[in-house]
């Protein structure tokens, strides 16, 4: 034991500082709040105050159709709105037992995969900026913006995108839309190699990253980390291969492994896994085209008793106004069951664990969020690291507030 | 020998006999349930063997049956083993009147902050948690909101002043 004495707590000779960062502190990129205890500029402990936007998204759930619980999943990780949208409607899918068409399969593949993109772009540029480089965070930004403009095109929305139907999408991609998207596939790898010339081998951003919030890959499995977060660690568990679902089965790519678990190497596994999804973009896109004649008009699985009839029929015929009324107020009975479904989205391992007794609405809706999940190690991560490191491993990490609350 | 569902419920009955009951496969997806005192040596056991592995508790939440007397929450695990990827469901009940459940932190990191989750909500009292307070909710609450018998605000009601909000 060392002869270390405790002072009153407000005495001048106090040893440790207290600083409250949040819950709206610029550099915390959402609403949470961190105490942080300050020996010097040494940080002795970390304490988190979650759920400033919490929205009761399950208790809303139970009392909702199964449409209208999509819109509850895009306000949760809103960088990549279309991946929980899909995975919802991939969950519900599997609880109802549709199948889907390939050419569904592949199309969600291509939304998923930018959806990845655009997450893991914010993530990564956000590091630069924590670490005093702006401009990579502007440069790339005119990218996301290309992104958006396909979900636009596709389902009329850009953020919050309530993208597709259970079956697959509300309607066929139009030209303009796989237009826009191969005008991203062109010009996206030049400012991506550029965006990563700017940053992997700078010297100051390496100073400030290696070995800035490591974390062994027994401790990360531990603490229940997924996705980018893990992997950087070291561990290679991705549920796009290890539970395949929209065909993923289907392509050949790679997952790309940190060994440190630092938030360079989470930077790193960020940055390669956004070339793997351009890659399966790429692949997933030359599939969709092999289709020809009636399976090229392919959108949507046929479950009448689920997807919404087409516009134009709701307005001229009784049938189809009938079908929409009952599926938009869940007059149509979700049939009993229990399901876990997971999706990778763009944080990790996104599941959906729905029960339903047989009512119009889940009896009960549980989602497992990766932030809220990860954020738990924080304390761990930054323990020991200097103040300046604490804000870096909080955007490396990407948190987004909206996933950690629900 | 790749694990399979039939080989873990053999190993499960082997140690554990008949106080493992609720044997199900729904959507492929081995699901069990145990007596609450039993769920730590069930997850140990779980975690420790040398062929099940179970090392990654990938959710923890609650259920609300207000129907089932004596059983009216349900505590429910999700592991993964990773190394033959295979998952399975675990389901503790508890009574509602004494929620006590053995606090799985010790065991999983990952544990924490989702029994936090569920004593919020549902009013689990986690037993050996080092912080059981509430996590998403206001500290001064003084209800488990995710419980049944409290619905969402009904939407035709009159007797709030809400002109603010355009619901007059």
């Amino acid at each position: 034991m060392s002869d270390h004495v405790i002072l009153p707590e407000g005495s001048l000779e106090k040893q440790t500082t207290t600083l409250n960062l949040g819950p709206t502190h610029p550099a915390t990129h959402g609403v949470f709040q961190n105490i942080i205890e300050l020996d010097g500029e040494r940080i002795v402990g970390a304490t988190q105050t979650v759920g400033y936007i919490h929205r009761a998204f399950e208790k809303i759930a139970e009392h909702r159709p199964l449409y209208q619980i999509t819109p509850l999943t895009d306000r949760m990780n809103y960088c990549s709105s279309p991946i929980n949208n899909m995975g919802w409607h991939i969950t519900c899918e599997r609880l109802l037992g549709v199948k889907t068409p390939k050419r569904v399969d592949y199309l969600r593949i291509i939304i998923m995969e930018l959806a990845r993109i655009s997450d893991h772009l914010i993530c990564n540029s956000i590091v630069g900026v924590d670490s005093g480089a702006y401009t990579g965070f502007l440069y790339v930004m005119q990218y996301r913006e290309l992104i958006y403009e396909i979900y636009e095109e596709i389902c009329g929305s850009r953020l919050t995108t309530n993208i597709g139907r259970i079956g697959g999408f509300e309607r066929n991609f139009t030209n303009t839309a796989f237009e826009k998207l191969e005008k991203f596939i062109k010009e996206w790898p030049i400012v991506l190699a550029e965006f990563d010339n700017l940053f992997m081998r700078n010297r100051i951003f390496m100073e400030r990253t290696i070995g800035v919030g490591p974390i062994s890959a027994e401790r990360a499995l531990n603490y229940g980390f997924t996705g980018p977060n893990l992997r950087a660690a070291g561990v290679d568990y991705d549920v796009r291969v290890h539970t395949p679902y929209s065909s993923y089965e289907d392509f050949d790519f790679t997952i790309p492994v940190g060994s440190t678990g630092d938030c360079y190497d989470r930077f790193l596994v960020r940055d390669q896994e956004m070339w793997q999804s351009l890659h399966l973009i790429k692949e997933a896109y030359k599939k969709v085209q092999e289709f020809k004649g009636e399976e090229a008009e392919v959108f949507h699985a046929d479950v009448p008793d689920y997807y919404l009839p087409d516009k134009k029929d709701v307005y001229t015929k009784m049938e189809a106004l009938i079908y929409h009324f009952k599926i938009v107020m869940g007059e149509i009975d979700i049939p009993a069951g229990e399901i876990y479904s997971p999706v990778e989205g763009a944080n990790g391992e996104l599941g959906f664990y729905l029960i339903s007794d047989g009512g119009r609405a889940p009896y009960r809706l549980h989602f497992r969020r990766p932030c809220f999940i990860y954020y738990q190690a924080y304390s761990e991560l930054t323990k020991g690291g200097m103040l300046s490191d604490a804000i870096i491993t909080m955007s490396s990490l990407n948190l987004i507030a909206g996933e950690l609350d629900a | 020998m790749a694990l399979s569902n039939e080989l873990i419920r053999q190993k499960l009955i082997d140690k554990f006999g008949e106080e493992l009951t609720n044997w199900e496969e729904p959507y492929g997806m081995l699901t069990f349930s145990a007596t609450k005192d039993l769920n730590l040596k069930v997850l140990q056991f779980l975690y420790d063997d040398k062929e099940l592995q179970f090392r990654f508790l990938t959710d923890l939440c609650a259920i609300h049956f207000p129907e089932r007397k004596g059983e009216e929450l349900a505590v429910v695990y999700h592991l993964h083993n990773l190394v033959d990827n295979i998952r399975i469901r675990f389901k503790v009940y508890t009574d509602i009147n004494t929620p006590d459940v053995f606090s799985a932190t010790a065991l999983y990191a990952a544990a924490n902050w989702m029994e936090r989750e569920t004593f919020d909500f549902y009013g689990v009292n986690f037993i050996g948690h080092p912080n059981l307070k509430r996590i998403l909710n206001i500290d001064e609450m003084e209800y488990f909101p995710m419980r049944k018998e409290f619905p969402l605000e009904d939407q035709t009601r009159k007797d709030k002043d809400d002109e603010m909000f355009g619901r007059s």
